[in-house]
C-alpha cells in the first residue's frame, strides 16, 4: 500500500526518507515540488498528485510535508488518516513535531516508522502499543492533552461513562476502546481505556440546539474612494459566559492587498501587522466586560488605487476554562475491575474552532 | 509478560542508550561534513571499525549514525559485510537497527545478506511472538529472489502459529513473497486461503489486504467466510476495517440482487414484472415486497453501520461508499453525518470527503441539503476546497435555497482568491441555467459583474453570460450592446473570444455593432490570441454572409491577414472559410449550404458538475479521486439480475485441514503472550466464542444423514456403548477424526440419548461433506485439481454434492430450533469469563440468519469426529461424560494431547464440584479442567483437557468426581490421535523417506474393498484414522501424508502407492517401529472397507 514516504520541509528539502519495500528514487518527488510551485500556498499543494508510475499522497502539518509514495489504488484517506496518525506520535513522542525534533530523534523515528507499517500496511498505530515497543526518547512528558470541545483525565480502567441528554449529541465518534453496542443500547459509554491520554469521544452538538457563540465583534471598517486612507475600528465583547471568562482571544485578519500599512491602537494587548502578507494578528488576552477591548486606527492605501471589493473576515480564537459551551456533561463516572480507589476529576474547557467573523 | 518484557528489555544497552543519545547531536551536526566526499568516505571507515570493534556501546552508536545515513538518502552500502557480522547480536536494541539496515540494501549486496539468513530461520523458531514475527518480517523484506523456497516455507509455517500476531506477519509476507517471485501465486493462494479462515480479528485485515493483492479475483475464497468477516469488522483493527470492508462491497456486487429495484417501480412498471419473473420466489405471493433482500445483504449492512462512529476517518468513508454501493436508497442518508463530521478533520481529510459527496450530491441532493451551511466556504480554506465545496452548494441549489446560495455566493465573488471568484461565477451560471426562476436575476447579477474591475472576474463573467444568452438570446440583445462596449476594455483572450462568438451568432440583432466591432479587429487582428483571431474570422464570415455589403472588403481583409498567420490552424481556418463562403469556379457545392452550415441554429450548452461522470468509479477510491482509473483498480460490478446460489456462503462443509489446528488455539491463548494486544486478544476471544456459538447451525446441518454408514465401525459403536463406563472398547483405535466444536457435541449428546447406536453414522456423513467439497484448502495437488479453485463450476458441483443433505437436514432443523436455548449453555463453556455484551449482541445477529439454514462462521475444521463414552449416565448416578478428540495442539504442553470432555448432568438435580481426582499410573500427566463448580440438570458443559500419552496407547486412568462420588474413567488413545500433522514439501518429504528405511519402514499390500476407489476417499480415510497432513504431490498416483508424534517429536511419515484399481501399496516410516505397527494395521482396516 504505502510504498515510501518522504519528509519535506518548507523550504522543500527532503530530510528524511523511508522506504518499505523497494527503494524509490527521491526524485519522484519532482512532481510534489512541481505542484508547489504551482501553489500560490504551502495549502493549496493537492493533496493527491498522480505521476507517471506512482502517486503521491501527502499532508502539510507543522510546515512538513508527509509524502506517501503509493504504487497502486489505495482509499485515499487511508493513507491520510495513517499520515496524520504519523505526525500524532512524533509529536507526543517528542512533545513537537518540527524538523529539528526529527532529526535528532532520527532513530526513534525509524524504528517508529518500522513499526507503524509492515510492507506499507499500518501495524501497530496505537500510542500505547507503540510505546512498550519503543521508549520514547524523554519519560517526562506534558500531562496536558488538549482537545476541542473537552478534556477528559481518566486514569481508570473498565469505566461505563453515563452522559445526560443525549439528545444533545448529534454525531458523535469513539476511540476504538468504547463498545459501540452498549453506546447504543443504553447511552452509556463503557470502555476499558488504554494507557496515556487519548481522545474518547468527538461529538457534533446537532443544529436545532443553536450553540451561542460566547463572542461577538463590532466592526467599522472603512474604505474612502479616492482617499489613501482608509479606517479602521473592531471592538470585542463576551455573550453568555455564565460568568466566566473568555481568554487567550487571538484576532487574525488578512487584509485587502491594497493596504500598505496600518496604524491601530489597542486597548489591550499586542498586534502586529506584516505589510508583505498583509497579516494582521491582534493577540488580546483576557476579555473584560467591564472595558472592551478594542482595536483604533487608520490603514494607509495604495496612493491613486482603487477601493478593495472585499471587506477583510476575522478569525477569532478563544478559550473559556470550565465551561463547555455545547452544554455537555459527565454525569458519572464508574470504574470496575479494579482495587484501589480512583482519583476522579473532569475539566471542562471551551476552545475556538475554526470560528471566522465576516464583515 | 515474557514476551513484552523480551522486546522491550533494555537493560543490558541502557548504558550503550544513553551514550547512543548524547552523540545523537553530534551525528546531524557533522551531517555538514558530508558534501565532501572525501569526508564521507572517511566517515565510513571510522563507522566499520566501530562495527568491527568488541564493544556493543560503539557498534550501537556507529548503528545508529547509520541509520541517520539511510535516513538521509545517503549510500551506507559499502559497510554491508561489517554490518551483516551483527544480525546475531544478543542486543536488542542493536538488533532492531541492524534489521533496517539489511532490508534497506539486501536488494544490492545479494550474496552478502544471505549470510544473514540462518539466523532468522533461527529466530523463526524462537519461543518469544515478537521475535518470531520480526525475524519473518525482516526475512520476507529481503528481496532476494533465491531465497523465495525458504520464506514459502517461513510463510506456511508461520500462518500456523498460536500466536495470531505472527499469523498476520505471515500475511503481510504473502503479498511481499508475491512481489518477489508471481510465479508462487498459486501456492500462495493455498495459504491465503487457509489464513482467510483465521478467526483472530487481528489477522482478519492483513490476510484480505494479501487477497486483494494476489488473487482479488478469486471470490470464491470469500463465500465460506463471508459471514464470519462480518462478524469480526467490528473488532478488526480499523485499518483492516478498511480494507475488508472495501473487499466486501466488491463482494456483495457480485453476489445479490439490487436493493434499488423498489424505486425502480415508481418509474418503470415494466421492470418490476421483468423482475418478479425470475429473481425471487418469495417475491410472487407477497405484493407488498417486490423485493426481499438476502439476509447477509442485510447482515453486511448491519454490522458496518456502527463503524460510521469510528474516530478513523477513512473507516468512516469506507462504510459511506458501502452504503452508498449497496445500500437501499432510502437508507444511505444514514450516512450523511458522518460524513459531514469529517469536515471538521484535517483539510486534505476534507478535501476527500468534499469530492465524495460533491459526488453524491449530484444524485442526491436530498442527502444533505439539510446540511447546506456545512459547506459555507471560510476565506481560510485552501482553493482546492473552496472550489469543492462551491460545486456542492451548486448541486444542492433548488428553487427554495437558492436565495440563500446566491448570497452566499456574492460574497465569494469578492474573494481575493480570483481563481476562487472565477469558479463562483461558473457556479452561478451554473444555478442559473438549472433552476429557470433565477435565470434573469442571475444574468442580471453577472452583467454588473462586467464592470468590475478585476479582469478575471469580468471575464469569466462573459465566458459565462455567453453560455447563458445561447439558451435565451431572443430577449437580450441589450445585453449583448453592452458587451460590445466593454470589448475594448477586455484584454482576456478567452473573454475577447466570447464576445466575438456572440456578436457573429446573433448579428442579426446587432446590424450596427457587429460590423463596426469587425472593422476594430481588422485593425489589431495580428496582435490577438489564436483563440480570438478564429472568432474573428468566425465573425467575419458570418457577417459576410448575412450584411455583403458592409463587411466584404473588411472581410477580406481579414482572410488575408490569416492566410499568412503563423499558426497553421489559422491559415487552415481562413482556407476553409474563404473556400466555403466566396463563390468561385472551384468552390463546388457547398457554397451554396454556406449559410446553413455557418447560421445552424445551435443546442445551448449544458452546464453541469465536473462530478458527473465520477460514479463510474467506486466511491473513496484513489481512482475516484483523481478521475482516473489508478493501477491496480478493482472495478465494481454492476448487480448480477439472479442472485448466485446463497448457499455458498453456509458453513456446513467439514475439511479435514489438520495443519491449521493452531488457530483454534489462539484464543486459549495464555494471556501473558499477548501483552501489548491484551485488547485485541480479548475481543479475540469474544470472537471464537461467538463463532463457537454459531457453529449451532453448522453442525446441526452436518451432523445427520446416515446413507451408507460403515457396518463395522456401527457394530463396534454400539458395542462400545453397551460396555459401559469403560468405555475403552477395542474397537476405539479406529479412530474416525473429528470436529473442535463443543456444540456439536452437545447435540450428539442428545441425540445418543435417544438412540444410543446412532453416532457412528457421523463419520461417515461428514466424510461426505469432505468430498463434496473436497476441501479447496488441502495442500494435496489432487485436490486442487478437483475443487478446480478458480472456475466456478467444480464449486457448483460441491454445491450439488452437499444440496440432497440439506434437505434432509432440513427437517432436523427444525427440531434443533428449539435448541436456541442452547446459547445460554455456551455461557457454560470453556471460556465462561469472557463473554461480553458484544458475544450477546452477535448472537441477536444470528437470529436472522438462521432464516436462511445459515452459519455464521467457519473454522478449520475437520474430518468426522468420533466421540467415545466416557461415563454413562447409568453407571455415573446421572453425570455422563463423552470425550473426542479435537486434534488441535495442546496449550498447556506441547506433548500433550488434547482431549475434550462433554459433561452432561442427566440427573434431577444440579450436580457441584465436578473435579478430576486421582489419576494412575501416578506418573501420568494429565492436564486437568478446572472444577466445575455447578451444573445445572440438563446442562451440559464442554472442557478441554491435556494427556500425555508418551506415545502409548496405553489408556490414561483417572477419577472423575463430583461432590459426592467418584467415578473411575479411562481414556484410550487410538495411535493416530497420537500424531500432529506436520507441514512438508514433496521434496522433504522424499529425503526424510530416505533417512527412515530399513527397519524404520513398515509396509503392506492392502486391497480396497472397491475397485478404483477416487483418491479423496482414500485420502479421507487415512486422514479419519491419523491426525496427519497432507503433502502435496506431483504424482498421481501416490498419496502423502506426514506427521510427528505428539510427545517425542518424531516424524511419522505415510505414502500410499495407489498401484492399480484395487490395490494400495501402504509404507510408513518412523523411528517409532510400534506405532508404526499399530498404524499400519488401523490403516489398512480402513482402507479394505473403503
Amino acid at each position: 500500500m504505502i510504498h515510501s514516504l518522504f519528509l519535506i520541509n518548507a523550504s522543500g528539502d527532503i530530510f528524511l526518507e523511508k522506504h518499505w519495500k523497494s527503494v524509490v528514487s527521491r526524485s519522484v518527488c519532482d512532481y510534489f515540488f512541481e505542484a508547489q510551485e504551482r501553489a500560490s500556498e504551502p495549502e493549496n499543494v493537492p493533496p493527491v498528485i498522480p505521476t507517471p508510475h506512482h502517486y503521491l499522497i501527502s499532508v502539510l502539518r507543522h510546515r512538513i510535508y508527509f509524502v506517501a509514495v503509493i504504487q497502486s489504488e489505495v482509499p485515499p484517506l487511508f493513507v491520510i488518516e495513517f499520515l496524520h496518525r504519523v505526525v500524532d506520535t512524533f509529536q507526543d513522542y517528542f512533545g513537537v513535531c518540527t524538523e529539528a525534533a526529527i532529526k535528532d530523534n532520527v532513530v526513534v523515528v525509524y524504528e517508529l516508522l518500522e513499526e507503524m507499517l509492515d510492507n506499507g500496511f499500518p501495524l501497530a498505530t496505537e500510542s500505547n502499543i507503540l510505546k512498550e515497543l519503543i521508549k520514547p526518547p524523554t519519560i517526562l512528558r506534558t500531562m496536558v492533552n488538549t482537545i476541542t470541545g473537552l478534556l477528559m483525565l481518566l486514569p481508570l480502567r473498565h469505566s461505563p461513562l453515563r452522559t445526560r441528554n443525549p439528545r444533545l449529541l448529534d454525531d458523535v465518534s469513539f476511540h476504538p476502546c468504547v463498545r459501540f453496542k452498549r453506546w447504543e443500547a443504553e447511552r452509556i459509554l463503557s470502555f476499558i481505556p488504554p494507557d496515556g491520554n487519548f481522545r474518547l469521544l468527538s461529538y457534533h452538538v446537532s443544529s436545532q440546539n443553536l450553540v451561542a457563540i460566547p463572542v461577538y465583534v463590532k466592526h467599522n471598517i472603512t474604505f474612502r474612494e479616492g482617499s489613501s486612507q482608509g479606517r479602521f475600528d473592531l471592538t470585542l465583547g463576551p455573550k453568555q459566559t455564565m460568568g466566566k471568562v473568555v481568554e487567550s482571544v487571538l484576532v487574525s485578519s488578512q487584509l485587502p492587498r491594497g493596504v500598505l500599512n496600518a496604524n491601530l491602537n489597542p486597548s489591550q494587548g499586542t498586534y502586529t501587522f506584516d505589510p508583505v502578507t498583509k497579516l494582521l494578528s491582534w493577540d488580546v488576552g483576557k476579555i473584560n466586560p467591564q472595558k472592551l477591548p478594542s482595536l483604533k486606527g487608520t490603514m494607509s492605501l495604495q496612493a491613486g488605487a482603487s477601493k478593495p471589493d472585499e471587506n477583510p473576515t476575522f478569525n477569532i480564537q478563544f478559550k473559556i476554562q470550565q465551561m463547555a459551551i455545547s452544554g455537555l456533561k459527565v454525569n458519572r463516572l464508574d470504574m470496575y475491575g479494579e482495587k484501589y480507589k480512583p482519583f476522579k476529576g473532569i475539566k471542562y474547557m471551551t476552545k475556538a474552532g475554526k470560528f471566522q467573523v465576516r464583515t | 509478560m515474557s514476551s513484552g518484557v523480551g522486546y522491550n528489555d533494555q537493560t543490558g544497552a541502557e548504558t550503550a542508550v544513553e551514550a547512543g543519545q548524547e552523540t545523537t547531536p553530534t551525528t546531524s551536526s557533522s551531517g555538514a561534513a558530508f558534501g565532501l566526499f572525501s569526508a564521507d568516505f572517511k566517515k565510513n571507515e571510522d563507522l566499520k571499525e566501530m562495527l568491527e570493534s568488541n564493544k556493543e556501546s560503539l557498534k550501537l552508536e556507529a548503528m545508529k549514525r547509520v541509520v541517520g545515513l539511510i535516513s538521509k538518502g545517503k549510500n551506507a552500502s559499502e559497510l554491508f559485510p561489517a554490518v551483516v557480522k551483527n544480525v546475531a547480536s544478543k542486543n536488542i536494541e542493536l538488533k532492531k537497527l541492524v534489521y533496517v539496515y539489511l532490508v534497506r540494501y539486501a536488494e544490492e549486496q545479494q550474496d552478502l545478506a544471505l549470510l544473514s539468513i540462518s539466523t532468522f530461520q533461527r529466530a523463526l523458531k524462537d519461543p518469544n511472538q515478537f521475535i518470531r514475527a520480526s525475524a519473518l518480517r525482516v526475512l520476507s523484506s529481503i528481496r532476494v529472489p533465491i531465497i523465495v523456497p525458504i520464506m514459502m516455507l517461513a510463510i506456511k509455517e508461520a500462518a500456523t502459529d498460536l500466536s495470531p500476531y505472527v499469523r498476520k506477519t505471515s500475511a503481510h509476507a504473502i503479498q511481499k513473497l508475491y512481489s518477489l517471485d508471481p510465479d508462487q501465486k498459486e501456492q500462495l493462494i493455498e495459504v491465503i486461503e487457509k489464513l482467510l479462515k483465521d478467526k483472530s480479528t487481528l489477522v482478519a485485515g492483513s490476510v484480505v489486504v494479501a487477497f486483494e493483492e494476489v488473487c482479488p479475483d478469486r471470490i470464491d475464497l470469500i463465500h465460506k467466510n463471508y459471514r464470519k468477516l462480518c462478524n469480526l469488522l467490528v473488532d478488526v483493527e480499523e485499518w483492516g476495517q478498511v480494507v475488508i470492508i472495501s473487499m466486501l462491497t466488491r463482494y456483495a456486487r457480485t453476489q445479490f440482487t439490487s436493493p434499488w429495484k423498489e424505486d425502480a417501480v415508481f418509474d418503470e412498471n415494466n421492470e418490476k414484472t421483468f423482475y418478479d419473473s425470475d429473481s425471487e420466489e418469495k417475491k410472487g405471493p407477497t405484493e407488498a415486497k417486490p423485493y426481499m433482500m438476502d439476509p447477509d445483504h442485510r447482515l453486511l449492512l448491519r454490522n458496518t453501520k456502527p463503524l460510521l462512529q469510528s474516530r478513523n476517518t477513512a473507516v468512516v468513508m469506507s462504510v459511506a461508499q458501502l452504503y452508498w454501493h449497496l445500500a437501499p436508497k432510502h437508507e444511505v442518508s444514514v450516512v450523511t453525518k458522518s460524513l459531514v463530521r469529517l469536515l471538521r478533520s484535517h483539510r486534505e481529510v476534507q478535501y476527500i470527503v468534499l469530492q465524495n459527496i460533491a459526488t453524491m450530491s449530484i444524485q442526491r441532493k436530498g442527502m444533505f441539503e439539510p446540511y447546506m451551511k456545512s459547506f459555507y466556504v471560510r476565506s481560510t480554506d485552501p482553493t482546492h476546497i473552496k472550489t469543492l465545496k462551491l460545486e456542492i452548494l451548486t448541486n444542492l441549489a433548488n428553487e427554495a435555497n437558492i436565495s440563500t446560495i446566491l448570497r452566499e455566493f456574492q460574497t465569494y465573488v469578492k474573494s481575493q482568491d480570483k481563481a476562487f471568484a472565477a469558479a463562483t461565477i461558473q457556479a452561478i451560471g451554473r444555478c442559473a441555467t438549472n433552476i429557470s426562476e433565477v435565470t434573469d436575476t442571475c444574468l442580471n447579477g453577472l452583467v454588473l459583474l462586467l464592470s468590475n474591475r478585476d479582469e478575471t472576474v469580468v471575464a469569466e463573467s462573459v465566458v459565462v453570460i455567453k453560455k447563458l444568452l445561447q439558451t435565451q438570446p431572443t430577449q437580450h440583445s441589450e445585453i449583448i450592446k453592452h458587451m460590445a462596449k466593454l470589448f475594448d476594455n477586455i484584454t482576456v483572450p478567452m473573454a475577447r473570444a466570447s464576445i466575438l462568438w456572440l456578436m457573429g451568432e446573433y448579428c442579426d440583432r446587432v446590424p450596427k455593432i457587429a460590423p463596426d466591432v469587425l472593422r476594430k479587429m481588422a485593425k489589431i487582428f495580428t496582435t490577438e490570441e489564436d483563440i480570438v483571431k478564429l472568432q474573428t474570422v468566425n465573425l467575419a464570415a458570418k457577417l459576410y454572409l448575412t450584411n455583403s455589403k458592409q463587411t466584404k472588403l473588411l472581410t477580406q481583409y481579414i482572410l488575408n491577414l490569416g492566410k499568412y498567420d503563423q499558426n497553421y490552424d489559422i491559415r487552415d481556418r481562413t482556407r476553409f472559410i474563404r473556400q466555403l463562403i466566396v463563390p468561385s469556379e472551384k468552390s463546388g457545392a457547398l457554397n451554396k449550404y454556406a449559410r446553413r452550415i455557418l447560421l445552424a441554429p445551435k443546442p445551448a450548452p449544458v452546464l453541469e458538475s465536473a462530478f458527473k461522470d465520477r460514479d463510474r468509479f467506486q466511491l473513496g477510491t484513489l481512482s475516484h479521486s483523481l478521475n482516473v482509473k489508478a493501477s491496480g483498480y478493482q472495478e465494481l460490478s454492476d448487480w448480477p439480475a439472479v442472485a448466485p446460489d446463497p448457499s455458498v456462503r453456509n458453513v456446513e462443509v467439514i475439511e479435514p485441514v489438520k495443519e491449521w489446528a493452531p488457530s483454534l488455539g489462539k484464543a486459549k491463548q495464555p494471556k501473558s503472550d499477548a501483552k501489548f494486544y491484551s485488547d485485541d486478544e480479548e475481543k479475540e476471544e469474544e470472537g471464537s466464542e461467538r463463532s463457537t456459538s454459531s457453529e449451532d447451525d453448522s453442525s446441526s446441518s452436518s451432523s445427520s444423514n446416515s446413507d451408507s454408514g460403515s457396518e463395522e465401525e456401527s457394530s463396534e459403536e454400539s458395542e462400545k456403548t453397551s460396555s459401559g463406563s469403560g468405555g475403552s472398547s477395542s474397537g476405539s483405535e479406529k479412530s474416525s477424526s473429528d470436529a473442535e466444536s463443543e456444540q456439536r457435541q452437545k447435540k450428539k449428546t442428545k441425540k445418543r440419548t435417544r438412540k444410543p447406536a446412532a453416532s457412528d453414522s457421523d463419520s461417515d456423513e461428514n466424510g461426505n461433506a469432505d468430498q463434496a467439497s473436497s476441501s479447496a484448502t488441502e495442500s494435496s495437488s489432487e485436490s486442487e485439481s478437483d475443487s478446480g479453485s478458480d472456475s466456478p463450476a467444480p464449486q457448483k458441483k460441491a454445491e450439488a454434492n452437499t444440496q440432497p443433505k440439506m434437505a434432509v437436514k432440513s427437517k432436523k432443523e427444525v427440531s434443533l430450533l428449539d435448541l436456541d436455548d442452547f446459547s445460554p449453555v455456551v455461557t457454560n463453556a470453556p471460556k465462561p469469563s469472557v463473554i461480553s455484551s458484544s458475544l450477546l449482541s452477535d448472537l441477536e445477529g444470528l437470529s436472522l440468519s438462521n432464516v436462511s439454514s445459515a452459519v455464521q462462521v467457519t473454522s478449520p475444521s475437520f474430518g468426522p469426529v468420533k466421540t467415545y463414552e466416557l461415563l454413562h449416565h447409568m453407571t455415573g448416578k446421572g453425570l455422563a461424560a463423552k470425550y473426542h478428540f479435537p486434534r488441535q495442539p495442546c496449550l498447556y504442553q506441547p506433548s500433550m494431547v488434547s482431549v475434550q470432555v462433554i459433561l452432561t448432568n442427566n440427573s434431577d438435580h444440579a450436580l457441584e464440584e465436578i473435579h478430576i481426582g486421582e489419576r494412575s499410573p501416578a506418573s501420568l500427566n494429565v492436564h486437568c479442567f478446572n472444577t466445575i463448580e455447578r451444573l445445572e440438570p440438563g446442562a451440559s458443559v464442554t472442557v478441554s483437557m491435556g494427556v500425555d500419552f508418551s506415545d502409548s496407547t496405553q489408556a490414561a486412568n483417572f477419577q472423575l468426581c463430583t461432590k459426592e462420588d467418584q467415578f473411575g474413567v479411562s481414556i484410550q488413545p487410538a495411535v493416530g490421535e497420537l500424531l500432529m500433522p506436520f507441514t512438508m514439501t514433496e521434496a522433504d518429504f522424499s529425503r526424510e523417506q530416505r533417512n527412515l528405511q530399513g527397519m524404520n519402514e513398515t509396509s503392506a499390500t492392502v486391497t480396497m474393498a472397491t475397485a478404483n476407489t477416487p483418491r479423496q476417499a482414500i485420502s479421507k480415510q487415512v486422514l479419519s484414522v491419523a491426525n496427519v497432513g497432507a503433502v502435496s504431490s506431483s504424482q498421481d498416483n501416490m498419496l502423502r501424508f506426514s506427521g510427528r508424534t505428539v510427545s517425542s517429536k518424531a516424524l511419522l511419515l505415510v505414502s500410499l502407492d495407489l498401484k492399480d484399481s484395487s490395490a494400495v501399496l501402504l509404507t510408513i516410516n518412523t523411528e517409532k517401529t510400534v506405532m508404526a505397527s499399530m498404524l499400519l494395521r488401523d490403516l489398512t482396516r480402513a482402507l479394505a472397507q473403503a
